[in-house]
């Protein structure tokens, strides 16, 4: 029972590390938590049964055709939801935008897709029991995520620009940095990071479009607890989530595990509400 | 319809103006309500249940718009709510846990409970921003709906439960109705009276400039406790009501499309207005049943909706509504205060005491910004407080109002004042204006000003919501005050103008009147000359030496060397968070330090 409290737990964890990657990408060069994080979850899920099983695609060309799908909605947002606010003075403006975009690709999902959970294809069919491949390929995607964006963020020009960026917007500005094409960038690759997430945890989640508001506050859950932009807050925090919401599912039922979740995101941020590795609050005077 | 909210009467205008300004706000809702009221002339049982379904909608809608439309928290999971009144008041009614209870005790009863889960649901939103309490409230919603599907016991689990049964003669499709629309209409009234009394503006304050609203006395977490009380039972109410309307529960009833529609009604409706998110409700209850075919679109719908008030219309109906403020202003206005009516407004009893900072040590990380710093302020004098930037003129301002807590030292005023606490500084007598000038724009210059007097203020919360005398005559006091303090700073003219069209030296002088609303003890002005034309600064000298001829203490941070020089008894200059001198302007002027060190030569 223990083994596979683990599996599941930490297989639905990196589900969790990784939309919280997602929010963090886009938190990056916008200052935006977006409402689509978990949207995009969903629909990797979504786009990798529609390619895979639906159109009969193979495995490869599926998972590019879903993350270049899901890097386009990642574009998308920035466009539609994100650039017309960011100018606006009201700050909470684009908590409304981004809802708004989340709530109609979870219904144009819902009428287009099915409202039942569709079934997403083995990939490789290696592995049995906990170490099935629907427990270790969100793991993989979650460590493969974090090596490329190391490599990214350490080794490339475009990757340190982004981490310029995020720093300081004004000044990356002035040293002549696109930050807009920097922005766009950074919210396809969100799109896809978001994607993979789904993709990964399709066989677990299964394609279904009432996974976007679930992945989004499990998603967010991670980010919250440990600070805004962190990504290794995120990856801790979220494989923490996973164990602990399967732990309680198996010893004292689901409802209540995600009552225990809830209890101890609003406890702890109540607590830290900059998160547990955070910065602390800007002056307001 | 009860909607006769009192007129707030000029203290020297006759009493009619005062109807004449309030009934094109009352009228349109007249006119629904009437409108509402007639509906059984066309005997059709299906009109008669859209329009309940949109006055139970707007009980919980107008609870909803204080929290979002005027406080400004993203309340997006209130369908939490809802279903926790219905259920309440559905099990009590059907006797699941107790002997059965009548309905309307049930529904009281549910009254409380959503009341004490509102401050559950809301209080986070004293520590959380936007997002996350958005997120906190949507959770929320989340587990009330688990709960109630695992609860089997209590509320039938995913089978549900019956509604509770009306008795007569509200058990028909008409009766129901009648009882609806009385609660509706009773809802409207309280919120009105809620929007326009000093809850109501404190409230925009705390959204649109919590700085200020600290510095006035607001203090955030009673104001949201009130606030969360009043909107969680009225919810739970709408639950009771919107149970026994669908006749019969199950989780499934209680979506986040319901949710949706409250939100997005308030912001369809525009922020800080009554009627506005009224026409919202009403639009959204409707729009689903005339558009049919639409029906599986409405989450599409209202979420488009929502992006497209985001982006093209942030103002809402209210704003579309709102003729008053199109016509232009006169554009070659000028300020001219009246110090002599200072007189009338500053009346203080007896000489104060002084105001003595000692030994203030305040640092950030390593820098000291403060660094043990004595001052004396006097009563009835303008003490000037200059020096570099960054020499801790603002910082030490923060410190007297109590934004910053420092770690050593104290700020005396017969008594030690408590650290940090800003909200307790009007109950001293400290008034202050900010460096940028914390108004709120979307609100008129008058209810701007009124703000100031939120500690004046005596009618409770409850006395607010029915306009009993003492709240009717605070709004007359408060309102007489305020016009006398634009009076005196000569911005009477532009009382019932909205503040965001206001140019950068009126705001400042609003700044002023508010802070006279105090009648303060001690006035801190943070550069209140920055931006202002030269005749103007030196009108501004001339008020506030009138001002401290009254007693009031004035500290003034002021880079314009010849106002300082002109109008302070005495000088203090500051230099890295220490004091370089201290002296008359005279003496100050002729210092050797503080002219190679600030003022230059």
């Amino acid at each position: 029972m223990l083994a596979s409290i683990l599996a599941s737990g930490l297989a639905v964890g990196a589900i969790y590390a990784l939309i919280g990657i997602t929010y963090n990408t886009m938190f990056a060069t916008s200052r935006v938590m977006s409402f689509t994080a978990g949207q995009l979850g969903m629909l990797g899920g979504v786009f990798g049964s529609l390619f895979m099983l639906r159109l009969g695609w193979p495995p490869v060309i599926g998972l590019l055709a879903s993350l270049g799908a899901c890097a386009l909605i990642g574009v998308v947002t920035e466009i539609v939801a994100v650039r017309p606010v960011l100018k606006s003075l009201e700050q909470h403006l684009y908590v409304l935008s981004t809802l708004a975009l989340a709530l109609m690709i979870q219904q144009v999902t819902a009428i287009e897709w099915s409202t039942e959970p569709q079934p997403f294809p083995k990939l490789f069919g290696i592995g049995s029991g906990v170490f099935d491949e629907k427990f270790w390929l969100p793991l993989v995607a979650c460590g493969l995520t974090i090596a490329g964006l190391e490599l990214l963020y350490r080794k490339t020009l475009v990757g340190r620009a982004f981490l310029a960026v995020a720093e300081d917007n004004f000044a990356a500005r002035a040293l002549g940095l696109p930050e807009r094409n920097l922005r766009i960038a950074s919210y396809a690759l969100a799109g896809a990071i978001g994607g993979l997430a789904g993709f990964a945890g399709g066989q677990l989640l299964l394609a279904f479009f009432a996974n976007g508001p679930l992945l989004n506050f499990y998603g967010f859950v991670p980010v919250a607890l440990g600070g805004l932009g962190n990504n290794r807050g995120a990856v801790i925090g979220g494989l923490a989530l996973g164990v602990f919401q399967q732990a309680a599912n198996f010893l004292v039922g689901g409802i209540f595990s995600s009552v225990a979740v809830f209890v101890l995101f609003i406890v702890v941020l109540l607590a830290a509400p900059q998160g547990l590795f955070g910065a602390p609050a800007a002056r307001r005077v | 319809m009860p909607d006769t909210s009192q007129p707030t009467i000029h203290s020297d205008a006759p009493a009619d103006i005062g109807w004449r300004v309030v009934l094109p706000k009352v009228l349109p809702l007249v006119a629904l309500f009437i409108f509402a009221v007639l509906l059984p002339l066309t005997d059709n049982e299906y009109w008669a249940l859209i329009t309940t379904r949109a006055a139970i909608y707007w009980v919980l809608v107008a609870g909803l718009n204080l929290v979002v439309g005027y406080a400004g928290q993203l309340a997006i999971g209130y369908v939490a709510l809802l279903t926790l009144g219905a259920y309440t008041t559905s099990v009590l009614a059907a006797g699941n846990v107790l002997p059965p209870l009548p309905t309307f005790v049930a529904l009281a009863i549910a009254a409380v409970a959503g009341a004490v889960f509102g401050v559950v649901v809301g209080l986070p939103a004293l520590r959380l921003r936007t997002f996350y309490f958005a997120m906190a409230t949507l959770g929320f919603a989340t587990i009330v709906t688990q709960v109630a599907l695992a609860w089997e016991g209590v509320t039938g689990g995913g089978i549900g439960i019956s509604g509770p049964e009306m008795p007569a003669p509200f058990n028909t499709a008409w009766g129901f109705l009648y009882l609806c629309l009385a609660l509706a209409a009773m809802v409207t009234w309280a919120t009105s009276n809620v929007a326009k009394s000093r809850f109501g503006r404190a409230l925009i304050a705390v959204r649109d400039a919590d700085v200020a609203a600290e510095a006035n006395g607001i203090s955030k977490p009673k104001l949201f406790v009130t606030i969360f009380l009043f909107s969680g039972a009225v919810a739970a109410v709408a639950g009771g009501l919107f149970a026994s309307l669908q006749t019969y529960i199950t989780p499934d009833a209680f979506t986040f499309e319901l949710s949706l529609l409250f939100f997005i009604a308030v912001l369809i409706g525009g922020r800080g207005s009554i009627l506005g998110p009224l026409i919202g409700t009403i639009i959204l209850t409707i729009l689903p049943e005339i558009a049919a075919p639409l029906a599986a679109w409405s989450t599409f719908l209202y979420a488009a909706l929502l992006l497209i008030i985001v982006l093209a219309m942030p103002g809402g109906i209210a704003a579309l509504l709102d003729f008053k403020n199109r016509k232009p202003l006169q554009s070659d206005r000028a300020i001219k205060p009246r110090p002599t009516l200072l007189g009338e407004i500053l009346k203080r009893s007896g000489a104060g005491r002084p105001m003595t900072l000692k030994g203030i040590v305040l640092t950030f990380g390593g820098v000291r910004a403060i660094d043990g710093l004595d001052l004396n302020i006097q009563p009835g004098q303008v003490h000037g407080l200059i020096g570099p930037n960054g020499s801790g003129k603002t910082t030490t301002l923060n410190v007297i109002s109590g934004y910053y807590a420092p770690q050593e030292g104290e700020v005396r005023l017969n008594s030690p004042l408590a650290r940090g606490a800003p909200e307790t500084r009007a109950g001293h007598g400290i008034a202050r204006t900010f460096q940028t000038p914390r108004i709120v724009g979307e609100a008129s210059v008058i209810d701007n000003v009124m703000i100031g007097g939120w500690i004046e203020g005596q009618s409770s919360f409850v006395e607010t919501l029915m306009s009993l005398p003492r709240h009717r005559q605070d709004e007359r006091s408060l309102e007489a005050a305020a016009r006398l303090a634009l009076r005196a700073v000569g911005l009477e003219e532009l009382a019932d103008v909205r503040a965001d069209r206001l140019q950068h030296s009126e705001l400042r002088f609003v700044e002023i009147a508010r802070a006279l609303m105090l009648k303060p003890a001690f006035l801190l002005l943070d550069e209140p000359a920055a931006g202002l034309a030269t005749d103007e600064i030196e009108r501004l000298g001339q008020l506030i030496k009138e001002i401290s001829r009254q007693g009031t203490g004035v500290l003034l941070v002021e880079h314009h060397a010849d106002l300082i020089f002109d109008i302070c008894d005495e000088v203090t200059v500051l230099n890295l968070g220490r004091v370089l001198a201290n002296g008359t302007p005279a003496e100050i002027r002729v210092h050797k330090e503080v002219i190679s060190a600030y003022l230059g030569a």
